[in-house]
């Protein structure tokens, strides 16, 4: 047994190389370990506490957000909540105000769930995942990172310590819906993340949709052709229901996921395509598109 | 080997030495080591609320967060909110609205509503649910308190 809390990333490296595993807030291990998902691990290397993983940094390249932002930062985010609104959409979405003040997107996105939030839109605005070992440093696109439900492409010595994405072209933005019962303590019944560009003469000239908790990870949707938003939009949902390989669960049917990843995948592109022209849409879309019960 | 771990946790600005096992919550840790039985065990699962603590002034649900993790950090339970003799304004107000029934989700609701206050000091309705969403009550149908954190919000920043 072992536990101890690094202060730098190298700290944090030292510990993993010696088989500790990483609990940032605990908000997927220490709460699975509890219910009896997987025994909490024996040595742990807490890496709250490591101001490297906190940075937001910008450039006119991108942005490298550490793998220690909470959701709450990511959602209130002033550049985040603009020009990555999509991401902003997911993380205002996690658990409640608790929830979102002590998950981490490195929490998130290493936890790997095929449900969790901030995995569409990272999906669609083809971030990368920086993953460091005392062995090197190397990064990932999302589609290699995540391999199934819970699982990913990294070892165990490898901390994930920043996620980067590139800066979005002129007039794109994105957005991500999910369908839930009731608005907070939520899982993603299903959900979907669009990234769009909208050219000069008001047509789509570029999309990308992701889809959430219809298949063993988070998936991309391809095939969808160019056109008006309106035919776009059209064209995701139809190219959405039909790659999803959602399950039958207590939550859902597959054929309701089926059908309801469409409407969310349709919306996300409206939405998206909104935003790419200047239109406020608020973070998150959920509320003001009204899913959810009244709270 | 042994796992049990020893160190000190600042609660409510008092420094008290621990001697628990590595795997034990916050929320165990406080009522049984620390001593304070005002943090509510509810479902125990990271759902309900009524375990609810600040931990460096923001929320988090202590039934599912490691004790051990919570050192060098300042931890505030309710016990923490009165100031001298006197209720916090959110106590009082939540009194008079008429927003305590059975009580038990009482203290997860109070620090929710401090977080809250602390982050946005003049919160709309809609806020005020958001911000306490995290909170389940079983008896008052929240509406009250609402209405207490609002008069709160009111009276500190008329
Ligand atoms: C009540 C409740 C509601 C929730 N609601 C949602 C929701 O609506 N949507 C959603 O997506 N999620 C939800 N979650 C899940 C969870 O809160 C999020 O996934 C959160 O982002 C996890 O972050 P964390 O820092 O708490 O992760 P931790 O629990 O600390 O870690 C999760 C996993 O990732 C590993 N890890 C953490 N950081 C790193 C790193 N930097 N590098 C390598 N590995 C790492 C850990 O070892 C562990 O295996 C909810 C959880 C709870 C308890
Ligand atoms: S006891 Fe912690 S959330 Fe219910
Ligand atoms: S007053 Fe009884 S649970 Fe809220």
């Amino acid at each position: 047994m072992s536990f101890t809390i690094a202060t730098t990333i190298d700290e944090a490296l030292q510990a993993l190389a010696t088989g500790a595993r990483p609990v940032a807030g605990g908000s997927d291990l220490v709460v699975g370990a509890r219910h009896g998902k997987a025994p909490l691990p024996e040595h742990l290397v807490a890496i709250d506490r490591i101001s490297e993983l906190q940075c937001i940094d910008v450039t006119d390249l991108g942005v490298c957000i550490g793998a220690g932002v909470n959701h709450h930062i990511i959602e209130h985010h002033p550049l985040l909540s603009n020009a990555f609104a999509g991401l902003s959409d997911g993380s205002a979405l996690v658990g409640s105000p608790s929830t979102r003040n002590v998950g981490t997107l490195g929490g998130n996105v290493m936890n790997s769930s095929p449900a969790m939030d901030t995995g569409s839109p990272l999906m669609v605005l083809g971030a990368e995942a920086e993953l460091r070992s005392l062995r090197g440093s190397r990064r990932v696109g999302m589609a290699d990172l995540w391999t199934g439900p819970g699982r990913h492409s990294a070892e165990a010595d490898e901390l994930c310590v920043a996620i980067h994405i590139a800066m979005p072209a002129s007039r794109s933005n994105s957005a991500y819906l999910r369908l839930e019962y009731r608005r907070s303590m939520e899982i993603a019944v299903v959900g979907a993340a669009a990234a769009v560009t909208i050219a000069d003469d008001g047509s789509v000239s570029a999309v990308r949709v992701a889809l959430t908790a219809v298949a063993p990870t988070i998936i991309e949707v391809t095939g969808i052709g160019l056109g008006s938003v309106a035919e776009v939009a059209a064209a995701a949902a139809a190219a959405a229901s039909e790659q999803a390989r959602p399950i039958s669960d207590v939550r859902a049917s597959d054929k309701y996921r089926r059908h309801t990843v469409g409407v969310m995948a349709r919306r996300a592109v409206e939405a998206a395509a909104r935003r790419a022209l200047g239109e406020p849409v608020s973070v998150p879309v959920n509320r003001a598109a009204g899913i959810g019960a009244a709270s | 080997m042994s796992d049990i771990v020893n160190y000190h946790l600042t609660v409510n600005g008092v420094d008290y030495p621990v001697n628990a096992a590595q795997g034990r919550n916050l929320l165990s840790v406080i009522r049984t080591e620390v001593g304070l039985t005002g943090t509510k065990e509810g479902c125990d699962d990271c759902e309900c609320g009524a375990c609810m603590v600040l931990l460096d002034g923001q929320p988090v649900n202590s039934c599912s967060f490691l004790a051990v993790q919570a050192q060098g950090r300042a931890v505030t339970t309710v016990e923490g909110l009165q100031q001298g003799d006197e209720m916090h304004p959110l106590q009082r107000n939540i009194l008079e609205e008429g927003g305590v029934q059975c009580g038990f989700c009482t203290p997860g609701m109070l620090l929710s509503a401090t977080a809250l206050l602390e982050r946005n000091p003049s919160p709309t309705e809609e806020e005020v649910r958001i911000g306490l969403s995290g909170n389940l009550c079983r008896c008052t149908g929240y509406a009250k308190i609402v209405a207490a954190v609002q008069r709160t919000a009111a009276e500190l920043h008329p």
